[in-house]
C-alpha cells in the first residue's frame, strides 16, 4: 500500500485565497501552544508578534520601512517565477543598485539639486539590471543555469562592496572604519510624502504593484511571460522568444532589486558592511507566498514584515528569543506550501498498482 | 483567550499612546529601566554574551531600582533604528548600543529622544545624550601574544579576524608585536572572515590557518568553534571575550575577558542620580576591563611569567606593547624606538605591523 498524490483537475479558486488566511489562523494557535510550553505567556507573545505591528500605529512606520524593499525586489522576481526563471540572486542586484547610487552620492557630495536623487534611482536601477543581465548572457550563449549563477554573482558583489568601502570610496572622516561618507540632505528622500505620514518606499512598493499588475494582465508581453512560463513548446510556436523573455525578466528583476537598494541606502544614509542584510533572499519567500501575483505579493511583503516587526516587540514586550520571529517565518511558509500541495493535489491511498506515468509519489 | 484580550490590549495599543504620560506621574515608584541592545545572541559565549553578563552584574548590583530588557541579533543596518525607537518609547531612560555598525543609528534616535541618554560601544561619535565607551583589548592581545611567542614550535601563529577595522588591526598588531618580543622569528597569518560571528566560517577559517602551519591562533570573532577545531587538531587557541575553556580544555590556553559590569553599573548609577554626562570611556587592564583568565595547567611556568609581566607592566603603566621601533609590513619605521603610539593613532590605525601575512 502506499500513498500517491494525484492532481487535481481545476484547484479550488476559494481555497487558492483561503489558505495563506489559514495558515496564519493555524501558526497563532500553534504559537499559543508553543510559547506557553516553553513557559512564556503563550497568548501574549502571538498577540505581540501579529497584531501589535497591526494595531499600534507608531509601529506602521516600521513594519512599512521593512516591507518597501521586500515588496519591490518580490515584485520583480514575481515576473521571473512566471516564465519559470528563477533570479536567486537578487541580493546582489540589490547591493550593485546601492553601489551605483553611492557612486553618484560619491561625486555629487558637495552639490544641490533636485535632479541628484533621481539620478541615483535611475543609476541604481541600471546596475541592477545589468548586473542581472550578466546570468541572462550566461544563460541565453552558453546554457549556464541563471539558478546557479545568479547566486553566485551575490557573492561576488559582497566582495566589490567590500573593495569599495575599505578602498577608494572609504569616509575620509571615518576614523579608518570600511564605510562611506554620509548622504547628504540633497542625496535622502524626506521620511515622509508631504508630511502624510507615508513612507516614500512604501508608497513607491504601491506605485510599482500597480504598474507590474498592468503589466502582468494587460500586455502582450505580460502574456507572453505566462506563456513561456506555463507551455514552453507552444510560446515558441506561438513567435515569442524565449531567450528575449529570459533578458527581459532578469533585467527588470535586476532593475528593481536595485531600486530597493538605492531607496535602503537612503534610509542608512551610507554604504557599510552591515548593509547587504538578506532582503534579497527574504524576496523570494515573499514572491512565492504571493504566488507572483502583484496584489498578493504586496500583501505577502506586508504580512513578513508584520512578523519581523513583532518578534522585535515581541522580543522586548515578552523577552521570547530572537529566533522565534524566524520559526514564524519558517511555519507560515511551511503551512503555506503544504497546504498549497494539498490545494492542487488530492491524497489517494493506492493499493499495489505501481506509479503511472505523469505523477508523483 | 479572553485573558489576553483586555489586558494586553490596553498594554500594547494603550502604552503607544499614554506611555510618556503614564511614566512621568508613576516615575517614583517604578524601577529606572535600561535597554540593551546586542549584536549576537546572548548564547554566542563571546562578545554578546560578556555584554549580557555585564547587564545582569549590573542588575544584581541595583537590585529593584533597575530593570532591564534587551534585543539580541539586531543587524547594523536601518532595522536597528526602530528597536531603539521603541526601547525609549518603552521608558527606557539609558540604552547601551553595544556594536559599531549602529553609531549613526543611534544619533538618529538620539535626536528625537532627548530625554533618554544612550551610550554606543567602540563608536566615534557623540552627542549631549550620547556617550561612547570601548576597551583596550589591544593589552589583552599582548598578553595572549607572549605566550603564543612561548608556545609556538613552528615559528608561525594564526590570527582569525573579522573585519578590517582598527579594533581588530590594532588586535593582531598587538598580538604579533608582544610574540615577536619574546621570539623574533614569529610571523602571524591573517584570516579576515568579513564576520563576527559564523561558527561554521570560523571553523573554515582556522582549518586554512592550521594547514599553513600555525600551532597557535588567536582568534577576534565571537563563537568558540575555532577553539573547538584547535582542540581537535591538537593546537592551541584562546578564548575571545569570555573564559571558553570548557569548550576545548586542551587547546584553550587562556581568554581575554571583556568585564562590562561596573562601566554599566557605575552608568545606570550616575543616570538615576542625575549626574550622567556624555563622555568617551577606553579602559583596560589597569580598570579591570580586561580580564585575562586562568591559564592552562598545561602552560609551562616561564610562559605563565612572561605574560604575568605585561599583566603587571599594564597595571603599572611601565608597558606599552606599541612602543617603538615598529615597522610596517613594508619594513617602513612607522614609530621611531622609545616611542609610543597614542591612543588617538591607535584609534585610527589601519597597517599592519611586520611579520603579518595576509592570507
Amino acid at each position: 500500500m502506499r500513498l500517491r498524490l494525484e492532481k487535481r483537475l481545476e484547484p479550488s479558486r476559494t481555497m487558492l485565497v483561503m489558505t495563506p488566511v489559514l495558515s496564519v489562523i493555524a501558526i497563532m494557535i500553534l504559537g499559543v501552544i508553543i510559547f506557553d510550553g516553553l513557559g512564556y505567556d503563550g497568548p501574549q507573545a502571538v498577540w505581540e508578534l501579529f497584531f501589535t505591528p497591526v494595531l499600534d500605529v507608531y509601529k506602521w512606520r516600521d513594519v512599512a520601512s521593512k516591507a518597501a524593499p521586500l515588496i519591490i525586489i518580490a515584485l520583480g522576481l514575481s515576473l521571473g517565477n512566471q516564465a519559470k526563471i528563477w533570479n536567486i540572486g537578487a541580493e546582489g542586484q540589490y547591493i550593485l543598485g546601492a553601489i551605483g547610487a553611492a557612486g553618484v552620492a560619491f561625486v555629487t557630495q558637495s552639490m544641490t539639486g533636485f535632479w541628484i536623487i533621481p539620478l541615483m534611482i535611475l543609476v541604481g536601477m541600471t546596475c541592477g539590471a545589468f548586473y542581472a543581465a550578466i546570468p541572462a548572457v550566461l544563460r541565453t550563449r552558453y546554457g549556464v543555469s541563471e539558478v546557479l549563477s545568479s547566486l553566485m554573482f551575490v557573492y561576488v558583489s559582497l566582495q566589490l562592496l567590500s573593495y569599495l568601502i575599505t578602498g577608494p570610496w572609504k569616509d575620509p572622516d571615518g576614523h579608518n572604519f570600511p564605510q562611506t561618507a554620509q548622504l547628504t540632505d540633497a542625496q535622502v528622500l524626506p521620511h515622509e510624502v508631504w508630511n502624510s505620514g507615508i513612507l516614500p518606499g512604501l508608497l513607491i512598493a504601491l506605485i510599482v504593484a500597480i504598474i507590474f499588475y498592468i503589466i502582468v494582465s494587460r500586455t502582450v508581453f505580460g502574456f507572453s511571460v505566462r506563456a513561456i512560463g506555463e507551455a514552453p513548446h507552444a510560446a515558441r510556436y506561438g513567435g515569442f522568444s524565449s531567450n528575449g523573455i529570459v533578458w527581459a525578466t532578469l533585467m527588470i528583476s535586476g532593475a528593481m532589486a536595485g531600486l530597493a537598494g538605492v531607496l535602503e541606502l537612503m534610509q542608512l544614509t551610507r554604504l557599510n558592511l552591515g548593509f547587504p542584510s538578506g532582503y534579497g533572499f527574504t524576496a523570494i519567500i515573499v514572491s512565492l507566498l504571493g504566488r507572483s501575483h502583484p496584489i498578493g505579493v504586496f500583501i505577502a511583503g506586508i504580512v513578513l514584515a508584520i512578523t519581523y516587526v513583532g518578534g522585535q516587540v515581541a522580543q522586548t514586550v515578552v523577552h521570547v528569543p530572537n529566533a522565534t520571529a524566524g520559526l514564524f517565518q519558517a511555519l507560515l511558509l511551511f503551512a503555506i506550501l503544504a497546504s498549497d500541495l494539498l490545494v492542487r493535489y488530492r491524497v489517494r491511498i493506492n493499493v499495489s498498482s505501481p506509479p503511472k506515468e505523469g505523477q508523483r509519489s | 483567550m479572553t485573558k489576553f484580550t483586555r489586558r494586553d490590549f490596553v498594554k500594547a495599543v494603550g502604552a503607544a499612546s499614554a506611555l510618556p504620560l503614564l511614566g512621568a506621574s508613576a516615575q517614583a515608584a517604578e524601577p529606572f529601566k535600561v535597554g540593551f541592545i546586542f549584536l549576537g545572541p546572548v548564547g554566542d559565549y563571546g562578545w554578546t554574551w560578556a555584554h549580557d553578563k555585564g547587564r545582569r552584574e549590573m542588575e544584581a548590583a541595583l537590585g529593584g531600582a533597575v530593570k532591564t530588557t534587551y534585543v539580541e541579533n539586531v543587524k547594523e543596518d536601518a532595522s536597528a533604528i526602530p528597536i531603539l525607537r521603541d526601547l525609549a518609547r518603552q521608558g527606557n531612560k539609558l540604552i547601551f548600543a553595544t556594536s559599531f555598525g549602529y553609531m549613526d543609528q543611534v544619533l538618529e534616535v538620539a535626536k528625537e529622544f532627548p530625554d533618554v541618554r544612550f551610550e554606543h560601544c567602540t563608536g566615534f561619535k557623540r552627542a549631549a545624550n550620547v556617550s561612547t565607551y570601548n576597551s583596550r583589548f589591544h593589552e589583552g592581545r599582548a598578553v595572549t601574544g607572549t605566550i603564543a611567542g612561548k608556545v609556538s614550535k613552528s615559528g608561525v601563529i594564526g590570527y582569525l579576524g573579522s573585519f578590517k577595522i582598527p579594533e581588530v588591526v590594532m588586535g593582531v598588531n598587538a598580538f604579533t608585536l608582544a610574540a615577536q618580543a619574546v621570539n623574533p622569528k614569529i610571523q602571524t597569518k591573517l584570516v579576515m572572515i568579513d564576520s563576527w560571528f559564523d561558527p561554521a566560517k570560523e571553523t573554515a577559517a582556522t582549518e586554512t590557518l592550521a594547514n599553513l602551519g600555525c600551532d597557535v591562533i588567536a582568534t577576534h570573532t565571537d563563537s568558540p568553534a575555532p577553539l573547538q577545531f584547535c582542540q581537535k587538531k591538537g593546537i592551541f587557541g584562546f578564548g575571545q571575550g569570555a573564559d571558553m575553556s570548557k569548550f576545548a580544555p586542551k587547546a584553550h590556553l587562556t581568554a581575554i575577558e571583556d568585564i562590562w559590569g561596573p562601566h554599566y553599573t557605575a552608568r545606570v548609577k550616575a543616570a538615576i542620580a542625575g549626574t550622567w554626562k556624555s563622555e568617551d570611556f577606553w579602559d583596560g587592564i589597569k580598570e579591570g576591563a580586561v580580564k585575562v583568565s586562568a591559564y592552562n595547567a598545561s602552560l609551562a611556568q616561564d610562559a605563565q611569567d612572561a605574560a604575568n609581566k605585561v599583566i603587571e607592566g599594564y597595571k603599572a603603566g611601565s608597558y606599552d606593547v606599541f612602543t617603538g621601533p615598529i615597522y610596517d609590513q613594508g619594513g617602513a619605521l612607522k614609530v621611531k624606538e622609545g616611542q609610543k603610539m597614542g591612543l588617538g593613532d591607535l584609534a585610527t590605525i589601519d597597517w599592519y605591523v611586520k611579520g603579518i601575512q595576509s592570507a
